[in-house]
């Protein structure tokens, strides 16, 4: 399976999530931890290029999006996962891409 | 399957030695095998035995520390770097005149070949930074 590509900033504060989607192929996953939680909520421009991305694969890390407080605003087809389903991530995919 | 993880930045500054260190945590409960843990750049300062954090608050460097010892991990702190912040072991202390050294137990000073051989050795190296 593609790649995992994780991304930790906010799209509002740095443009990492737009370089990644720039390179994200069919068949990758994008996984959005820390700040880059941000990305995933409802209402955002971020969002809306999320909804458009197709082919690739959406998922944010629970417990970053809990710290935040942003459950509740979660946009649609984003998968969470807790840091076990990290891991299991990192196992499914052939290599991981670190958006720092 | 074998997972070796790269730090980058210190403890307390932004998340990532934190999400680092619960990545680690649920690798090995997840019955994964972890290569080695590399601290590179301000990810040296995870390393020290001199913090003290507030008593509510998480103590990253022992955090590390005792799941090292727990699971026997292969915690190395590149050299480079160290030398740069001043992180010393023992032989490094010795070698530049200063009385005691600052590393806590569980971690070893070594090369950028370290690093290396980890990707080599290792099915997955994921990185973490601020």
């Amino acid at each position: 399976m593609g790649l995992l590509h994780t991304v930790n900033k906010s799209p509002f504060e740095s443009n990492t999530f737009d370089a990644c989607l720039g390179y994200a192929l069919d068949g990758s996953t994008v996984l959005l931890i820390e700040d880059g939680v941000y990305a995933a909520t409802t209402g955002t421009s971020a969002a809306e290029k999320i909804k458009n991305a197709s082919g690739v694969t959406f998922a944010v890390l629970g417990p970053d999006l809990q710290a935040r407080g942003l459950e509740s605003k979660l946009a649609d087809g984003i998968k969470v996962v807790d840091y076990e389903g990290f891991v299991n991530l990192v196992a499914e995919h052939d290599s991981v891409q670190s958006w720092l | 399957m074998k997972f070796s993880i790269q730090v980058n930045e210190g403890p307390y500054q932004k998340q990532a030695s934190d999400t680092a260190y619960q990545f680690a945590k649920a690798a090995i409960a997840a019955g994964h095998e972890i290569f080695r843990i590399f601290f590179y750049h301000d990810g040296v300062n995870n390393a020290t035995k001199l913090a003290v954090p507030p008593q509510d608050d998480r103590h990253i460097p022992k955090l590390w520390s005792e799941l090292s010892k727990e699971h026997n991990l292969d915690l190395v702190v590149c050299i480079a770097a160290a030398q740069r912040r001043g992180m010393m072991d023992a032989d490094e202390a010795k070698r530049q005149g200063f009385e005691d050294n600052n590393l806590i137990e569980g971690f070893r000073i070594s090369g950028l070949g370290q690093l290396i051989e980890a990707g080599i050795e290792s099915d997955r190296l994921v990185v973490f930074g601020a």
